[in-house]
């Protein structure tokens, strides 16, 4: 069991050296911009004390070295700075945008996963039979287009045509959890639809794989009913490669969701983001950078333990 | 005659692949020859017309023909596309194969390297960059190309790891022949089959990345033409029943679609499988 401990706790510090490393990069991308940052944000035109009272703003008399670990001392207290477009709190702008996208997300999960899931094992049972060979057509051309691709299709259908659901997805804290559903239902059926296939293609694969094994037939040669042979005998055994695929998609849903939010105009961190890179607001842009990439590299951190957890050849590496 | 062999039995999803790039090159040459009618910033009509006779597929939002931007966008996109495919396969076969023929300390420190970029989603670490050096084309390809360049490193190390170990690559070795010939006249020849295989993937890859990056408006910058940009342009008339932004759109599905369905009869060639 101790081994097992090991292991993750090793993954886990991999990932924690793997996130300083992201914010490094992240603070020398914004230091190795060629010339001085506060003239080229702030323009040629841009007055002596201008400059100097930018430079104090962002510290950029400090020695570099200093100035970051100042920059992620700051950020574990949650204190995120000012924003260079509209001088407001970072932390402020920030926290209110995330939770916004993380509900997305989360919804698009809850439909996804248990959708996708279920799907995999339909066309794992049905294999090679018409059922299965429309389920991956379909999803196979979800993969090649692009998210605001199925964005506008889908506005297109169901909020132009046929008018039953809004094609501009703004929720406020005064709106009941119901209408801010009614509200992400177009964005979050493009993000279903995006992370589906891939998903369900990999749970069908993994079933497929695990079909072949001894025991499987062994419970065929028991009489076992397919269904039965598939859902008790076949999926646990396929989990480990499932979960990892579950939250790798995860992953995605949150860092995806930027193009969608861009989209139906949601007031999610992605738009955030993409605004403030438009504007060149770097405490914002490096703030927002560091969240998704937390939540990314955290994702995958936990798809990689669950798969230590619920395999047990992977306890002991050769 | 090989390949007029090869092209004779290929299957009909290739086939159909193949029609639709054609399609797309056709396009993207015709912007070349002066037999167009109108340019790519001219504006031509109204705003959001109708298809008719004049304008193929109507106007777009400041009354420019709908038609000859989408060649423009062809030509522009697939272009740039190619450029940056291209670049991040040369840097990413180059560190994959020292990786893979050094081995030791060169392999731990590159791939290490490589291990952080991976971790990082790179739709965010793009838009970091591009927040930092400003959008311009080159930086754009500059910046997908060294992110996409990781993945070909993983591939090209693999493959080149498995190659490395032969006999005729030893014997090279114990010829006396220098690194960069292994790489170029050993291992490289024997490499390109999986490596073509993935340079139709990755152009997909970065073909969507660089239209989904001009959609968000930092990509390539108007008035050039290009895909991306012009569904982002046109989004405001689909509230009106006008399907104008659907149309680039579709554009990129359908190049996408046709590149996997030739990438998928290649692997099916290259791994040697008969029917």
């Amino acid at each position: 069991m101790s081994g097992l401990y090991e292991l993750v706790f090793k993954r886990i510090g991999m990932g924690l050296l793997t996130m300083l490393v992201i914010s490094v990069l992240i603070f020398v991308g914004v230091e190795a911009l060629p010339g001085d940052l506060a003239t080229a944000i702030l323009g040629q035109e841009a007055t002596p004390e201008n400059v100097a009272q930018f430079r104090k703003e962002l510290k950029l008399d400090e020695p570099p070295v200093k100035r970051y670990f100042l920059w992620l001392g700051a950020f574990m207290r949650g204190d995120l700075g000012n924003s260079l477009a509209n001088r407001r709190p970072v932390a402020e702008l920030i926290f209110w945008r995330f939770k916004n996208t993380i509900f997305l997300a989360a919804c698009a999960a809850v439909v996804a996963v248990p959708l996708s899931i279920l799907l995999g094992i339909l066309a794992a049972l049905y294999r090679n039979s018409l059922f299965d060979r429309v389920i991956s057509m379909a999803t196979l051309s979800t993969i090649s287009f692009p998210e605001f691709f199925v964005a506008y299709i889908l506005i297109a259908l169901l909020s132009v045509q046929v008018i039953i659901f809004p094609s501009i997805s703004n929720i406020n804290d005064s709106m009941s959890l119901g209408q801010k559903i009614y509200a992400i239902i177009l964005p979050c059926m493009t993000l279903t639809l995006v992370v589906m296939a891939h998903m369900m293609r990999q749970t069908r694969a993994a079933i497929i794989n695990i079909l072949a094994s001894p025991f499987i037939e062994m419970a065929r040669l028991k009489g076992i009913q397919r269904l039965r042979v598939i859902v008790l005998h076949a999926f646990p055994n396929a989990l480990s490669p499932v979960i990892n695929v579950v939250a790798l998609n995860l992953a995605y849903l949150v860092v995806g969701v930027v193009i969608v939010e861009v989209v139906f105009v949601y007031p999610g961190l992605g738009q955030l983001l993409v605004d403030s890179v438009t504007k060149r607001d770097i405490p914002v842009v490096q703030a927002s950078g560091l969240i998704f990439a937390a939540v990314y590299v955290s994702l995958n951190l936990l798809a990689d333990v669950l798969s230590i957890l619920t395999n047990p050849r992977m306890r002991n590496p050769k | 005659m090989a390949v007029f062999k090869l092209l004779r039995q290929s299957p009909w999803s290739a086939r159909i692949g193949m029609a639709m790039i054609g399609l797309n090159i056709i396009a993207a040459a015709l912007t070349f020859t002066p037999f167009l009618p109108y340019t790519q910033t001219e504006v031509v009509g109204d705003v959001w017309l109708e298809a008719s006779r004049d304008n193929w597929l109507g106007t777009d939002h400041l009354g420019r023909d709908l038609f000859t931007r989408l060649m423009w966008g062809a030509r522009n996109t697939i272009f740039i596309a190619l450029i940056t495919t291209a670049l991040a396969f040369v840097l990413g076969i180059i560190c994959g194969f020292f990786a893979a023929t050094l081995g030791g300390w060169t392999d731990q420190i590159l791939s290490r390297i490589i291990d952080i970029l991976m971790a990082f989603p790179t739709l965010i670490f793009a838009l970091i960059a591009l927040s930092v050096v400003g959008t311009s084309i080159t930086a754009l390809v500059v910046v997908i190309a060294l992110l996409e360049s990781t993945r070909v490193y993983r591939l090209s190390r693999a493959v080149a790891m498995n190659i490395e170990v032969m006999e005729y690559v030893e014997a090279a070795r114990l010829r006396g022949e220098g690194i960069w010939w292994i790489m170029r006249r050993e291992i490289l020849p024997n490499a390109l089959p999986p490596l073509v295989a993935e340079f139709g993937l990755r152009f997909c890859f970065i073909f969507l990345f660089i239209a989904a990056l001009s959609f968000l408006g930092l990509g390539i910058q108007p008035p050039a033409a290009d895909w991306g940009g012009m569904v982002k342009e046109n989004a405001g008339a689909i509230t009106f029943g006008i399907l104008t932004p659907l149309v680039p759109a579709g554009a990129i599905a359908f190049l996408t679609v046709g590149v996997n369905l030739i990438v998928d009869w290649f692997l099916h060639v290259a791994s040697g499988l008969k029917d």
